[in-house]
């Protein structure tokens, strides 16, 4: 089933479990800053299973990692108001106490971060951190733990772990850093995987490797794995359902397949048509977004996306909920457009998918 | 048309730059130890109205390349000619009024402003130094400027930290803009930003190439972006150019193995052209500029290495009628199957 499916049965009613691994139902996350409400996530919805990779995709601010934070309960603070639900193996972690979720914070659902560096402590080495971070959770004694950190810097492709534990951050590269991040993340056997850009701060030869190792273990260990990520060709390559989130809010949520050959959502097109492709030759011009992301403090009225869509009328004023209106069952989105207008406005004079100027719309 | 030399007068010409950053010790006398060939017999032209763009590793001296071009940092030995005038050993008086002509767009849209200006003088200095114009004059010209690149004028007395990143990455273009240069070196102009706001930059910059007929030095490190707005491209490894050529022939038909496996590493936006590739994964890091391997640079990760590679270093020489590279087992004569392999179909099909 798909991250889409489940949000589609998300409904006010009590939470049932339904056998996910990880279901966030209309998660809704506000800060509350000297400049007024902030709402990071709202009414946000999604779940992945076990050995399943979702994917969400969106840009800086659009609440991709907030509403996985939350999901570890790292955005608890009080100035933070959070609403829905969050199940984790049929549990609401929502409702679970700081010392129940340190339990199930890296043990059964580990994190990585984009970036390494700032993710291990620079004056300890990684082998101490490493040892801490089992015996945190599993009682095992330095020997024991020892054993374990080997056995995970081996298995993440690390050479020579035996020396490597005795070395600081600082002495490993960014690719090698991230693997020990990996191997961190894996010491007490996690069900899920919750990776933060992990590769946005690496070289595109680095990148491949890395995901190619997320991707094995992901196997090797049946994890669920939620990829969060801006780069939509890294979401075709290792997700099979996606989410595309804009100002806080799931706009699409699909497969990857029906979101890259059918997309529903204005604001699909326009990353789609923004992107530059290392295998497409060189054409006149990027379709554009206008504009910026709205600001979270004033969010706009209606849909998040009115303001930059040259498709927008009335109805817009409104906020379309996230349902089921064109392509295949299971493809949802936020966007009043007909399905058959969607079809029509999408396409770019070239042929390709993408977001027009609005001169060309006739607005 | 279409050579790995490229078309129309040659506006920037580099011969073997070398830039060396010595590696010192001791504590009352320097004793010299090492040294890091950041930059290492680097040769290449760029012609007048074209975009070279420059891809690479981190660490592999595309930075240290462009300010060593720009005479930011003094290059160790080589020659760097702006139209057909030497620069490496100008004193800084001499370069004054060539620097003008030449201008730099940094990666951190964020650290290349400075927060205490407004942004009438960012963009104002440059034009009031050089005595171009100033009072009522300077402004307007400022003003026009700021239009030009999708700002506004009443953007003039603002600070930096009052925009967004895309648009203080306006800003700097505007800077970079306003002594009306030549030439244009872009450091990784659009890697801080996001897709959608990169797709504006870009296309704002190809205009002003049209309307101003500039010439661009073109660095990134996202091998898309840098396809859509080179003609040729230069790629480097470890401090020397591994390949050279036009922007088409590069990406389809790359002849060097460290090309391919750069390009075969980026996922591609498309579920099903992911999925019918097979990508060449580089194993390890980049080896330290420090103590670089002999003779090819990139023999230790290399998948089509031989004893030859080890021991002599291949010359950078013409491999097709608009590539020249430096390999000693060319793929488009030795491993045509692999390059097929690797790259996504369309790709492959559209030459």
């Amino acid at each position: 089933m798909t991250g889409a499916e489940a949000t589609q049965q998300a409904t006010p009613q009590p939470a049932k479990p339904t056998g996910k691994l990880l279901e966030v139902r209309n998660l809704t996350v506000r800060f509350e800053t000297e400049d007024g409400t902030l709402t990071a996530v709202s009414d946000c919805s999604f779940s992945v299973d076990r050995g399943e990779t979702l994917g969400i995709v969106g840009e800086s601010g659009s609440g991709k990692s907030v509403a996985n934070l939350t999901v570890m309960g790292l955005t608890r603070s009080p100035n933070t108001t959070i609403e829905g639900e969050i199940l984790f193996d049929g549990k609401d972690l929502l409702k679970a106490k700081p010392e129940e979720l340190a339990q199930i914070r890296g043990n059964d659902i580990a994190m990585i971060f984009q970036d390494p560096l700032t993710s291990l402590h620079p004056f300890y080495k990684v082998g101490w951190q490493m040892i801490e971070a089992v015996q945190a959770h599993q009682s095992l004694n330095k020997d024991g733990a020892r054993k374990r950190a080997l056995d995970l810097l081996d298995l993440v492709g690390i050479p020579e772990p035996q020396r490597r534990l005795e070395q600081y951050p600082h002495e490993f590269s960014g690719g090698m850093r991230q693997r020990v991040m990996i191997a961190m993340a894996l010491l007490n056997d996690p069900k899920l995987l919750i990776a933060d850009e992990p590769t946005t701060a690496l070289d595109v030869t680095i990148q491949a490797q890395i995901l190619r190792l997320i991707a094995r273990l992901q196997k090797e260990f049946e994890m669920g794995v939620v990829m969060i990520t801006h780069d939509l060709g890294v979401i075709a390559e290792v997700t099979r359902d996606v989410n595309v989130m804009y100002a806080g809010r799931v706009v699409e949520a699909g497969s990857v397949d029906q979101l890259f050959y059918n997309p529903q959502h204005p604001y699909s097109w326009g990353l789609l048509g923004s992107l530059t492709r290392v295998d497409v030759l060189r054409h006149s011009r990027l379709s554009q977004i206008k504009g910026q992301p709205p600001s979270l403090l004033q969010p706009p009225e209606g849909c998040p996306f009115r303001p930059r869509c040259p498709h927008a009328f009335n109805k817009c004023h409104e906020l379309p909920p996230l349902e089921h209106r064109g392509g295949d069952p299971g493809h949802l989105d936020r966007c009043w457009l007909s399905p058959d207008q969607k079809q029509e406005l999408r396409v770019l004079d070239d042929g390709s998918i993408g977001l027009r100027e609005p001169e060309e719309v006739g607005a | 048309m279409g050579s790995a030399e490229g078309t129309g007068r040659p506006l920037l010409e580099v011969n073997n730059l070398v830039k060396y950053f010595p590696i010192k010790s001791g504590i009352l006398i320097d004793r010299q130890v090492g040294a890091v060939q950041a930059v290492d017999d680097v040769s290449f032209t760029v012609h007048e109205g074209e975009t070279v763009g420059l891809v690479g590793e981190s660490g592999c001296g595309k930075s240290t390349l462009c300010r060593a071009i720009l005479q930011l940092i003094e290059p160790t030995s080589g020659s760097v000619k702006f139209d057909g005038r030497e620069l490496v050993g100008l004193r800084s008086r001499e370069l004054r009024p060539i620097r003008r002509e030449m201008q730099m767009i940094f990666q951190d849209p964020y650290a290349s402003l400075n927060p205490r200006k407004r942004v009438g003088e960012i963009v104002g200095d440059p034009i009031q130094l050089n005595g171009i114009a100033s009072g009522k004059g300077l402004r307007t010209q400022v003003q026009d400027l700021l239009e030009r690149v999708g700002l506004s004028a009443e953007h003039f007395n603002r600070y930096p930290h009052e925009f967004s990143g895309g648009q203080r990455q306006r800003i700097g273009i505007a800077r970079a803009l306003a002594l009306r240069p030549r030439l244009i070196i872009a450091d990784e102009p659009v890697s801080a930003l996001d897709v959608s706001i990169q797709a504006q930059i870009i296309n704002l910059l190809e205009d002003l190439q049209s309307e101003f007929n500039l010439t661009y030095v073109f660095v990134a490190h996202d091998l898309g972006v840098v396809r859509h707005v080179s003609d040729r491209i230069a790629v480097m490894y470890l401090g020397k150019i591994a390949e050279i050529g036009d922007a088409d022939a590069v990406y389809e038909n790359p002849v060097h193995p460290y090309t391919l496996s750069l390009l075969s590493a980026v996922p591609i936006p498309d579920p099903r052209e992911n999925s019918s590739r097979k990508p060449i994964i580089l194993e390890g890091d980049l080896p330290s500029p420090a103590n670089p391997p002999p003779a090819c640079r990139f023999h230790t990760r290399c998948p089509y290495a031989t004893e030859i590679c080890s021991t002599e270093e291949p010359p950078l020489i013409p491999h097709s009628s608009n590539q020249i590279a430096a390999c000693h087992h060319p793929l488009n004569k030795e491993h045509p199957e692999a390059v097929a392999a690797a790259l996504p179909h369309s790709q492959v099909n559209s030459t």
